[in-house]
């Protein structure tokens, strides 16, 4: 290929697979030879339209799959809120509504389907809706806010989607379906019925065998007319009664369709013309469409291989599904209808918890062939690469969906057992990532993050765990979460230990728990719980010995041994007065200044029995500790907001005092940091913090679990156009969740990732109070505000206190001769210390420390 | 001890002063020298240099106990970069090449902290260990 004639590659279509096969174009060097343009009809760019009803949570923003509205590859260009009209094979163009007419080399059709709503009367009276789009759900949002009940016509996956997106939004909700269960296609018919008494136990009322005969209504929907049944009174329908391929551009550009619909392409996704393709809802490989995401992201990836010359195929779908549809574990596999010849089925039913759980297995009951799981779908993990894999089954199979195996059951899957379907990770590469030479991951958590594996619906990640668990058990390397040797617990168990027998001290705490007289590691965890708990003094008595240096001197250490002093500069706004004092002190005690990245000033190089006369000047001026010594909240940095911005749509910068203000002081597994953005320019990079807020026009998105550093990490969205009051209270149940919950020095980021659920896992406890804690963990951190006071201004007051701050016990004026300082651009820097020397000269000391 | 020549000792510090668990820095002789109390009133000196980060600090590390092949060994963890040391031979228990010089301590019966010379064979303490109080 000359380099200076490059290709043209139209994508028609910006959903879930026209945005996948772009990244792939991107990531596999497909733009290296192409130019790339996406057209995409809807407003906005792909966003996660499986999580579509989470919008009502987290806003558009959060559903976008790219936050930024454009592909980091200036050879991709995005052209959105446009139509693809008509496509000419012949010449190889296509027109848009615009009238732009594009000339291609490759064209790839991605424009995936339409909800199919059935002919009856009445289907376009104000008030009846389709559920697809956000566009849909906004609409649906602002006639519910008008009505009382609501109804849904179509009882599969995504009817019982939209009517738990009408439950949400307050409507009464009736689900009309028109088989004889719920989720006919994925579920069996008493699955069904334990989901419909789930649903209705949630307020639901569910009809099933109910043929909707027509919309009542003469100009608005009154209600749905049923065959056989009482009508139903209404003001919402909408219709969620399957999809239908988009496939009207290839039809009128005269390419071959499959006979039930959708552009007939091959496996390598090829239609009838050679350069044109087809992916996702849209087409339909062999004849058949595939409505879910995870085969159109393969045919995306096929395509993209094929137009690298490679020889990917696609040969069909693994159609599993596990999903929770109104707070219900519903899980289907392999030949869930038990429709291979001879089959057998295992049923495990539980009426009381709703469960129900059942097995297909071959009829010589040696092979799993498929299975349905309602209630609790723990075991899909390990039973749907059992029936990938063709794997035997062990002797009593029922012990698979058994209560007692709960979790994960004990199987010896093959090492080719696809784990994880949504990156395709196997067992294999599992195992090579916890057994490779370079680089080995300790534990699941870094495998998931290495390999991916567990990273998207979270599903196999009890599996995942299993298999590194097994493994190393298998060579001999036992898995200890201990956190040290005198304590068998974690941190979450010690600080439930600590709550629930109220102790004060570490004393009492590894007397009772542990074993020893404690460590450099334990001892400060201890520490940090016990003032996460308690909010008492870091210094008081008994609790000094147990602090990192940082926080038993109330400022941090520094490589000579001097310390940083910190003031609190909240959201980094600073009076020219406070400027002045901070300039003094420094000047006056010969400190090096520095600007932080967390706006605020370090005053670096002071002596430990300097720091209580520095102290006393800065507490007089009116500052306060800045815990930056800690682990607690550091800053929450900001931008200057609406109020000088003239972009700004929100006061960021006292909503950044107010946090800060808030959380200062409060004692954590590690740092946290905040931001807050008054707009959406984001130039107080609030998403790479702890905890983001972003302004909207409608109040604030807030992100959690970012961080800066070695591995950084962008926050993700929790919830978005939060009132101030809401986003409070959010943030605080998120921080006391952090606090109770994670590892000992583990940020947020990978707190959250070693979270069963992740993101989604805070999210419940979090938005939908799940854990019914929310009240407590609030609770918790108003016990914290009202019990804060400033640490140095407590230890300034109080002699025994100020008692550890001096140089020599013996000496307390006598400055340490081991500590030098050097001049560096009119600064003081650290000077070098050769090791012990000899102050007067009375006897001689050997070489320092070193001996071999 | 090895000596109970009072001419030889500087008197530092009372055992009060100390907290249990905790370290303080004396001046013995010119020298920075770090002090620590056990919880059960032992008390030991080592120099306060930490030889890692060259830095004059190990009084302010923590003080805990590490089991060394089925013995309790009572250490303080720099506060750089937390390597250990035993308290009783200044031994670093993560790297055998590296120990930091001790010094002899006497705690008389009255409470009072006396600090002698430097220990200079590690061998002769390993039969002497800390001082008692009592």
């Amino acid at each position: 290929m000359s380099p200076h004639h490059r290709k043209t590659l139209v994508v028609a279509g910006h959903g879930m697979v026209g945005h996948r096969f772009v990244q792939a174009a991107i990531e596999r060097g497909l733009t290296e030879t192409y130019d790339v343009v996406v057209v995409g009809e809807e407003p906005r760019a792909a966003y996660d339209r499986v999580a579509l009803t989470s919008f009502f949570e987290v806003g558009a923003d959060g559903l976008s799959l790219l936050p930024g509205g454009a592909y980091d590859d200036p050879r991709v260009r995005l052209v959105l809120g446009t139509s693809v009209d008509a496509v000419d094979p012949e010449t190889q163009t296509v027109l848009l509504g615009t009238g732009e007419v594009l000339v291609y080399d490759e064209l790839v059709l991605a424009t995936g389907a339409t909800p199919f709503v059935p002919p009856v009367p009445g289907r376009d009276l104000p008030g009846c809706f389709v559920y697809r789009t956000i566009e849909d759900l906004e609409a649906i949002r602002e006639a519910a806010s008008v009505a009382t009940v609501g109804a849904v016509i179509g009882g599969g996956l995504l009817g019982l989607e939209a009517a738990n997106a009408l439950s949400q939004l307050g409507l009464e909700t009736h689900v009309v379906e028109m088989a004889p269960r719920l989720m006919a296609v994925q579920v069996d018919a008493a699955g069904g019925a334990t989901l419909a008494r789930h649903v209705e136990k949630l307020g639901l009322t569910v009809h099933t065998g109910a043929l909707t005969e027509g919309v009542l209504g003469e100009d608005r929907v009154t209600g749905l007319q049923l065959k056989d049944a009482e009508p139903i009174e209404a003001q919402v329908v909408v219709f969620s009664a399957g999809i239908r391929p988009r496939d009207a551009l290839a039809r009128d550009a005269g390419l071959d369709l499959a006979e039930r619909g959708g552009v007939l392409v091959d496996e390598r996704c090829r239609t009838s013309d050679p350069h044109v393709w087809a992916i996702g809802e849209c087409a339909a490989p062999g004849g058949r469409m595939y409505g879910l995401v995870a085969p159109g992201y393969a045919m995306a990836e096929v395509v993209v291989d094929a137009l690298l010359g490679g020889p990917g195929q696609f040969t069909g779908a693994d159609m599993s599904t596990k999903l929770k549809l109104l707070g219900v574990d519903v899980a289907s596999f392999g030949d869930a209808h038990a429709a291979t010849e001879g089959a057998l089925e295992l049923v495990f039913a539980d009426a009381v918890a709703g469960h129900y759980k059942k097995l297909v297995v071959s009829e010589d009951g040696r092979h799993l062939l498929g299975g349905v799981l309602v209630g609790d779908a723990s075991a899909y993990g390990v039973l749907r690469p059992m029936v990938a894999s063709g794997i035997e089954l062990p002797p009593n199979p029922e012990d698979l969906i058994l209560p007692a195996s709960r979790g994960v059951p004990e199987i010896g899957l093959p090492d080719e057992a696809v784990v994880c379907s949504c990156n395709n990770v196997t067992k294999a590469t599992i195992l090579d990532h916890v057994a490779r030479a370079e680089e080995p991951c300790a534990d699941a958590t870094c495998v998931t993050r290495c390999s991916g594996a567990g990273s998207t619906c979270g599903s196999c990640k009890p599996t995942v765990k299993k298999i590194v668990e097994d493994h190393f058990a298998s060579v001999g390397k036992v898995v200890d979460r201990s956190l040290c040797e005198h304590f068998a617990l974690t941190r979450q168990e010690l600080f439930d230990v600590v709550a629930v027998h109220g102790y004060r001290s570490f004393d009492e705490v590894v007397g009772g728990h542990g074993s020893g007289r404690g460590c450099d590691v334990c001892k400060p965890t201890v520490a940090s719980i016990l003032a996460s708990q308690l909010n008492g003094h870091v210094l008081e008595t008994g609790r000094g010995t147990l602090q990192d240096t940082n926080d038993a001197y109330l400022a941090n250490i520094q490589r000579n041994g001097t310390y940083s002093v910190m003031p609190r500069i909240a959201g980094g706004e600073v009076t020219p007065e406070g400027l002045i004092v901070l300039g003094e002190v420094a000047r006056d005690f010969g400190l090096y200044t520095k600007i932080t990245g967390g706006q605020r000033i370090d005053l670096m190089g002071a002596r430990m029995e300097e720091l209580p006369a520095i102290w006393r000047r800065l507490v007089d001026a009116g500052f306060e500790s800045g815990h930056a010594y800690g682990k607690s909240l550091r800053t929450v940095k900001s931008c200057v907001g609406s109020t000088w911005c003239r972009y700004g749509v929100q006061d960021s910068t006292s909503l950044a005092i107010m946090l800060e203000n808030r959380y200062r002081g409060l004692r954590s597994p590690h740092k946290i940091k905040g931001g807050v953005s008054g707009c959406a320019r984001e130039c107080a990079e609030a998403r790479a913090k702890d905890f983001g807020v972003i302004a909207t026009e409608k109040g604030w998105n807030l992100y959690v679990g970012g961080n800066g550093g070695a591995s950084p990490v962008h926050a993700v969205l929790l919830a978005g156009d939060l009132d101030t009051e809401t986003l409070v209270r959010y943030l605080d149940r998120y921080l006391m969740y952090y606090i109770r919950t994670a590892d000992r020095l583990q940020r947020t980021a990978p707190w959250m990732a070693s979270l069963d659920g992740g993101i989604e896992r805070v999210r419940a406890v979090v938005v939908e109070d799940s854990l019914g804690l929310g009240s407590e963990l609030e609770a918790a951190i108003e016990a914290h505000v009202d019990g804060y006071f400033d640490e140095w201004r407590a230890t300034l007051d109080d002699p025994d206190k100020l008692a550890r701050f001096v140089s020599f016990v013996n000496a307390p004026d006598v400055p340490d001769p081991h500590i030098t300082f050097r001049e560096e651009r009119g600064q003081p820097a650290p000077g070098d210390s050769a090791g012990p020397v000899v102050l007067g000269a009375t006897i001689g000391v050997g070489a320092p420390a070193v001996t071999s | 001890m090895t000596t109970t020549h009072a001419a030889t000792y500087t008197t530092v510090c009372r055992l009060d002063d100390i907290e249990p668990e905790g370290g303080v820095l004396a001046l013995v002789a010119g020298e920075a020298v770090a002090v620590f109390r056990t919880y059960d009133d032992r008390v030991f000196a080592l120099s306060n240099y930490d030889p890692y980060s060259r830095a004059s600090v190990l009084a302010r590390g923590i003080v805990g106990t590490r089991t060394v092949e089925g013995d309790e060994v009572t250490f303080v963890a720099s506060p750089m970069h937390k390597q250990a040391f035993d308290l009783s031979t200044g031994q670093c228990l993560d790297d055998a090449a590296v120990r930091v010089p001790t010094y002899d301590v006497q705690v008389t019966e009255d409470g009072t902290v006396l600090i002698g010379g430097l220990i200079d064979e590690p061998a002769a303490r390993l039969t002497g260990g800390g001082t008692s109080s009592s």
